[in-house]
């Protein structure tokens, strides 16, 4: 097979381009969210009220019981049905976001039991309520356990937000396709398209790294 | 000898009837306390004996199925089931606790553990909280320690931390739960000699402690426990070396001579 290195070079910035303005911060956008989503689910999950945690427990399970592309599909092609639509953009904002949700959910639950009982026992002792112990005591330790984990679902959402192609967002991967398709040079462009997939997540890993440092300042080695 | 006559304190403190169980298990079958000002209180008894969630159930800790706590000059907190975190929550404002293992926050500096309730909680002025708190650490010998990690300090200058954390919130009572118990033994002098001075400075204090050398020489009275009842209480000299009810004598017995 003969190498286009030519087409390499030029559509190797279309891709990137696609990556820049649409991957990353419809990645950066829906992680934010689905995190919000997730804390909430985690609080609601421990509570003693078994409605309220009961609750918590359907989303989860729905969630991580359903696959992202029959997600994304409910709510792009299938809410118009029933008179709501959306763009590309906010449908695929909002299937990610609740998708990360359900994931981290269970992440950050874990951490926060991981936190042994005497800090929220320390946090009440010197005046604090449940919610000021849980701000300033609990979730600061939780977030140093849930670093790795919730680095996992970054990464990954990173690499699932390919499926917004499907629905119509002009991200990394439907860039490659077009060029793709214009081209006729798939496995050239699919591995390129590969590669700049595979560097993100590179730098990513890069930031996790560097994060757990920062967090490990405080515990014994 | 440190014993003063408080006798006649204002009572700070009053427990009456405090019951607790757990599941089927009665910890406390009907504990009455009192603490008057400036008063040390050493609880002592064996393990299981519910010395501990006598001292747990004073801030609310463990919020006991029946009886009520009251404070000198606050309301009393009655317990009946069904009492909310919240209620148990107006007990703490009183007291602070120093506890077995520390518990000192691992992800904050020394300083930052003993700023934390005076600037979080009490609303009190950063840079005034930060000198007190730096005047109490020089007093247990930890000024230079301010910057470190809980896990950076050895378990007698950590429980320390734990000592000055609770002094920083100015509180009315002390309640130590056993705060030697998790030390090495050559670490143990450090810790006693703090609470030491503090009981010769009239602090309130509340103690659970095996160390009954200890509590001879800083308790005012000692309560003797055991399955749940006070089965003894009265002056260090007269519990610790001449007791009267036959647990009491085993126990003392026992732990003045381990082998």
């Amino acid at each position: 097979m003969q190498i286009d290195w030519q087409l390499f070079g030029d559509s190797l910035w279309p891709i990137v381009l696609g990556g820049l303005s649409s991957t990353i911060p419809l990645s950066l956008a829906s992680f934010a969210i689905g995190l919000a989503i997730a804390l909430v689910m985690a609080l609601m999950r421990l509570s003693r009220n078994p409605v309220v945690s009961f609750l918590a427990r359907a989303y989860i399970s729905v969630i991580r019981g359903t696959p992202l592309l029959v997600q994304l599909f409910v709510i792009f092609y299938g809410l118009p049905s029933i008179g709501l639509t959306l763009n590309p953009w906010p449908s695929a904002i909002i299937a990610f976001s609740l998708n990360v949700g359900g994931y981290a959910a269970e992440v950050i639950r874990a951490a926060i039991l991981s936190v042994p009982k005497g800090q929220w026992e320390a946090g009440y002792t010197i005046g604090m309520s449940r919610t000021t112990t849980l701000r300033r005591v609990i979730l600061p330790q939780a977030a140093r356990v849930s670093v790795p984990p919730l680095s996992n679902t970054f990464i990954s959402l990173v690499k699932d937000t390919s499926l917004a192609s499907l629905i119509l967002v002009t991200e990394l991967f439907r860039r490659a396709q077009e060029i793709a398709a214009f081209s006729q040079e798939f496995m050239l462009i699919y591995i390129e398209a590969a590669m700049v997939y595979w560097v993100l997540c590179l730098v990513l890993s890069a930031g996790q790294t560097r994060l757990e440092r920062r967090f490990d300042r405080y515990v014994a080695h | 000898m440190s014993h003063t006559d408080h006798g006649n304190a204002r009572p700070l403190l009053r427990a009456t009837d405090l019951q607790k169980s757990f599941g089927e298990h009665q910890v406390l079958k009907s504990i009455d306390l009192l603490i008057g000002k400036g008063q040390v209180l050493a609880l002592i008894g064996p393990s299981g004996s519910g010395k501990t969630t006598v001292l747990r159930c004073l801030n609310g800790l463990e919020i006991p199925d029946g009886g009520e706590v009251a404070f000198d000059g606050g309301p009393a907190v009655a317990f009946a089931p069904g009492t909310t975190q919240k209620q148990a929550q107006v007990l703490r404002t009183r007291s602070a606790m120093v506890f077995q293992n520390y518990n000192l926050f691992p992800h904050m500096t020394v300083l930052e553990n003993v700023i934390e309730g005076p600037v979080q909680v009490q609303r009190r002025k950063r840079a005034e909280a930060i000198a007190e708190a730096e005047s109490l650490l020089a007093r247990v010998g930890l000024a230079e320690k301010r910057d470190a990690y809980p896990h950076q300090l050895s378990g007698g200058q950590q429980q320390r931390v734990g000592i000055v954390r609770a002094l920083a919130l100015k509180p009315s009572l002390l309640l130590f739960d056993e705060p030697t118990s998790a030390l090495d033994p050559e670490l143990v002098g450090d810790v006693l000699k703090v609470i030491k001075e503090l009981a010769d400075e009239d602090w309130t204090m509340v103690l659970v402690t095996h160390e009954l050398a200890f509590a001879r020489e800083v308790a005012d009275e000692v309560v003797f426990m055991d399955q749940g009842v006070v089965v003894e209480r009265g002056h260090p000299e007269v519990v610790l070396r001449n007791p009267r009810n036959e647990r009491t004598k085993q126990f003392v017995h026992r732990l003045l001579n381990p082998f």
